[in-house]
């Protein structure tokens, strides 16, 4: 058979890894075309909607329904009393705590779901919440953790054990009533004693606030329970549909093939969308109760106020180093404000999520690190907002770590950073804190990122800037921001990672259809990371069929495998790495058909692109196109008709895809209004897939970064009242704050992925937090600045430049 | 609980008649009453945008205006921008641009564009970014936003010069 097309053309026809390939998502989203979980409409459904607590903290005294219960429209009103002989009025939490899904006798923070009101349409709900009458009594608010740890306010009864003593918790043992857990890793001794050998310590507390992930579609469900047949669907905003099919059955005692979840578009989740939250609970119970589907949509308040708030974090670092600045110790305490309920959305056996990161992207020797997290009267939440299990608070800690240590030492802080980076022939590297690093070529990156951005020439610029504001030339000062991280994602293997003890494998299922295209499935979810366009490359790549010709689908419990989902970047690297292997088994297949068609032994035919050939004889080949159709209409013998494989991937390790960023920033030190001028970001995530989505997810992520250090946060008064319940004061950038970013890269696989990719979705906004944070601070170090905590809003910026003394 | 009134609206250039109750918002009348879901609710404040539709020849926000305030208009939603076998500039840019990932708020960032695009045909990068303001978006950081924007626009003004 003559070729007429060379295998240049072949391979590009595929579409696959390293293109930029459009995406297939777009058609549908660009016409109005999604389907959201609010655009479901079923016949009859009812919709839902709770009674919450204007009080953070109060004791429940009585709660009279019967006037709602009087307006039209509205069909019924759950409370606790009605959940309890369900058992259905508290429920499990990710971290091994549990949570109320109708307030038990007492509220512990605004917002807290009261009551659920089922009614005809969400106005009649809304009628409904306006007439059920709930008498509270105001008790003492706990909203500092600090204080929480030494108050005799108990805020969960179920801590205190009948001796009076604080109860044992799900992770040891408790030091005080409103303590959650302890958790550390890491030698203590050895990093006291590193430290206090050393001729350098740096010490420095900073508070990462607490965050919303906030994407623009909010959580909600429609759960139909069928009576006739015994089913129940629940479509959701669920990162993880397996998972919640797995808890609901658990919870609810239907057996879990009578339920299927589904997840449809979704629009953004950002961590937001991980946990199980009490809206879905009632859903179903009042789906249960009324034989009809019942629709839940929280409004953008009860998105701010109830689920999934990110970060909280008190951590005070003391870091060691010789005079030439060389690190010899790390010891990082925090102290983690969890709220109301411990619903942190991590592995079980990290309750702190992998802030056991902290040690970054450096060679120290010896480092310890405790977290205690406590209860406050806040909402509960911790979940990973755009990034993998506390990994930002991590690499905040430790590039603001670096900053300040730099200070101490009086060095310039890029410097700092090369002579202690991992070298790369220290990989795989085993950290202090218990990590092995898959790869890295940090110098390579660093020295890469310097050059682009003339870093000697910025300093020089800033150094006359300098010049210039002490002579009363000019109100601005100038801030260069260095950031090089490592993240940790992709969890992950096992033997250490579980949720609810389901293993964080991930999976993928192929179908090869015999004309020559394919469905995959996978259990993973797309929330706008362009999955069905980036795993189809993969695909294409792997066996040897055009991306276009590959539908992916995700997100139907009914049909998907099982996974665990999409978060904590962990997509690519395992559901990834599952979609590899399970091309690899069509591949071995295909080999053995391709052999038998060209009548030759099965080790004498090899893959080239798209077809199977004989060794040394490529005239002689079978294309994919041509083997798909023989696994359906020859009998070939010792071999199954149809060309099928599934891929259960329990990855190996972790990835650790690390970056280096650089910004320039211009700060009016008089409005404390900063002007982003520059921003390069130079992220390696392994094998690239497809590198428009990738700068579209560093774009994204990077603006995400902006608002959290820039402005944005959950913050509250001493009363437990949330002061920034709306998109009014809760900051989200617009285009017209927002700058162009430079991005560049260079590719270190990951070793033990079968394709050498590491995730890439989160590395921006973990970098980019302390990078625009660090800005800040570098705009005031020349006037003594040492740590000012986020978000460096404009007024804090002002005050700040004030406090230095400098509007004298 | 207030009576229910008949309203006079055209919808993409289809006259209905729709039966709702004074206070209801126009965005769940769309949505919910004539099954027009590709403008979306983020925050129900007017700060998202996502919920965008052209009203009359101006941006509006449909989550914050009255189903009873639209009595009368001429409203073109994303629905009403072009079809699947003829798409709009713009939404042919975003696509070649990256100018989306999750979609949510595609459609009023799309229709909202389109006004900017009919106001100033020829907008600088400030002029787009000002522009679209008044539209959230938390995935593409807006860089292939704009990109779109600007693409859809040369194409748009060649296409009207090539007919001239």
């Amino acid at each position: 058979m003559k070729d007429e097309v060379t295998r240049e053309e072949r391979i590009d026809n595929l579409k696959g890894m390293g293109c930029s390939r459009k995406r297939v998502e777009d058609a549908r989203f660009t016409q109005g075309k999604g389907n959201y979980v609010d655009d479901i409409k079923l016949d009859g459904m009812l919709f839902g909607d709770f009674v919450r607590s204007p009080y953070a903290h109060a004791n429940i005294k009585n709660i009279d329904t019967s006037a709602a219960l009087e307006v039209p429209g509205v069909l019924a009103v759950l409370t606790a009393k009605d959940l309890e002989p369900l058992a259905l009025h508290w429920m499990p939490t990710l971290a091994g705590d549990k949570q109320m899904v109708l307030a038990d006798g007492k509220v512990l923070f605004q917002g807290q779901e009261v009551a659920y009101v089922v009614a005809t349409d969400r106005y009649a709900a809304a009628d409904g919440i306006e007439a059920v009458e709930v008498e509270y009594e105001e008790l003492e608010v706990l909203v500092d953790p600090f204080k929480a740890m030494e108050s005799d306010v108990v805020l969960r009864p179920d801590t205190v054990g009948e001796d009076g003593k604080p109860a044992d918790g799900a992770h040891g043992p408790r030091k005080h009533h409103n303590h959650i857990f302890t958790w550390e890793a890491g030698d203590k001794e050895p990093t006291e004693q590193a430290i206090g050998a050393s001729e350098v310590v740096a010490e420095e507390f900073m508070y990462y606030h607490r965050t919303h992930p906030c994407p623009l579609e909010t959580c909600g469900c429609v759960a139909s329970m069928d009576k006739v047949n015994g089913k129940l669907t629940i479509w959701g905003t669920f990162q993880a549909p397996h998972a919640i099919r797995t808890v609901v059955s658990l919870i609810s005692g239907i057996e879990e093939h009578n339920i299927r979840v589904i997840s449809p578009d979704i629009g953004g989740g950002f961590g937001n969308k991980v946990g199980a939250y009490p809206g879905y609970v009632c859903s179903v119970v009042a789906s249960i109760v009324t034989g009809k589907p019942v629709k839940w949509i929280e409004d953008r308040m009860d998105n701010l106020m109830t689920t999934a708030f990110a970060r909280d974090y008190w951590m005070k670092g003391r870091i060691s180093a010789t005079k030439e600045g060389k690190i010899t110790g790390l010891h990082c305490h925090v102290t983690a404000d969890h709220g109301g309920f411990d619903a942190c959305a991590d592995p079980t056996k990290f309750p702190a999520g992998f802030m056991n990161i902290c040690t970054g992207s450096y060679d120290i020797p010896t480092a310890y690190l405790e977290v205690d997290g406590v209860y406050t009267n806040k909402a509960p939440g911790g979940v990973s907002y755009r990034c993998s299990f506390r990994v930002t608070e991590a690499v905040y800690f430790i590039e603001r770590m670096i900053e300040v240590l730099a200070i101490e030492l009086n060095m310039d802080a890029a410097k700092l950073r090369e002579i202690n980076f991992i070298r790369k022939e220290q990989f795989p590297y085993k950290a202090a804190l218990g990590w092995e690093y898959d790869s890295g070529d940090y110098h390579t990156a660093w020295k890469k990122a310097m050059d682009a951005v003339d870093y000697d020439g910025l300093r020089a610029e800033q150094a006359q800037r300098i010049e210039d504001f002490k002579a009363g030339k000019t109100r601005k000062l100038m801030g260069i921001g260095l950031t090089h991280f490592t993240e940790i994602v992709g969890a992950g293997p096992v033997k250490n990672c579980d949720i609810l003890g389901l293993g964080m494998f991930d999976s993928c299922e192929i179908r090869i259809h015999p004309t020559g295209s394919a469905i995959a499935r996978l259990g993973t979810i797309s929330q706008g990371q362009g999955h069905a366009t980036t795993f189809a490359q993969i695909l294409a790549s792997e066996i040897g069929l055009p991306a276009d010709s590959i539908t992916i689908e995700e997100g139907d419990t009914d049909t998907a495998p099982y996974g665990l989902g999409t978060y904590g970047s962990r997509s690519t690297p395992v559901a990834g790495a599952a979609t590899a292997m399970a091309g690899r088994k069509i591949r071995a297949k295909a080999q053995m058909i391709a052999a038998y068609l060209l009548e030759v032994h099965d080790d004498d035919v090899e893959f080239d692109v798209d077809r199977f050939a004989v060794k040394g004889a490529p005239e002689r080949f079978k294309t994919m196109k041509e083997i798909a159709f023989a696994a359906y209409n020859q009998a070939i013998p010792g071999i199954e008709p149809g060309l099928e494989a599934v891929s259960y991937y329990d990855p190996p390790n972790m990835t650790y895809p690390f970056g280096a960023y650089v910004c320039v920033m211009d700060i009016d030190v008089d409005t404390g209004v900063p002007e982003i001028r520059r921003f390069y970001a130079l992220d390696d995530c392994g094998t690239r897939i497809n590198p428009m989505v990738i700068e579209g997810q560093i774009h994204g992520g990077l603006t995400e970064a902006l608002a959290v250090a820039l402005g944005q946060e959950i913050a509250y008064d001493d009363m437990g009242n949330v002061k920034t319940g709306t998109l009014m004061d809760f900051f989200l950038p617009t285009a017209w704050e927002v700058p162009n970013y430079e991005t560049d890269h260079t590719v270190t696989p990951s070793p033990h992925h079968p394709i050498g990719a590491k995730g890439v979705g989160e590395s921006p906004h973990v970098g980019g937090v302390p990078c625009f944070s660090n800005a800040v601070h570098d705009a005031f170090r020349a006037f003594g600045l040492r740590q000012t905590n986020m978000p460096h809003d404009h007024w804090r910026i002002w005050r700040t430049a004030n406090e230095l003394g400098l509007h004298d | 609980m207030s009576d229910k009134k008949h309203y006079k609206l055209t919808v993409n250039g289809q006259a209905v008649d729709v039966l709702a109750e004074p206070r209801e918002l126009l965005i769940y009348t769309l949505r919910e009453q004539l099954n027009i879901t590709g403008p979306h609710i983020g925050c129900e404040t007017s700060h998202c945008g996502a919920c965008t539709v052209t009203i009359d020849g101006k941006s509006v926000k449909s989550c914050t205006m009255f189903v009873a305030q639209a009595d009368g208009k001429d409203i073109t939603t994303i629905e009403g921008l072009g079809s699947p076998d003829g798409l709009h500039p713009l939404q042919e840019a975003f696509k070649e641009h990256h100018g989306l990932q999750c979609g949510y708020c595609t459609p009023g960032m799309i229709t909202r564009a389109s006004k900017l695009l009919e106001e100033n045909p020829n907008p600088t990068e400030e002029e787009i970014r000002f522009g679209m303001a008044g539209n959230i978006c938390r995935c593409t950081g807006y860089q292939n936003i704009v990109k779109s924007i600007k693409a859809a626009a040369a194409e748009m003004n060649a296409a009207k010069e090539a007919a001239e």
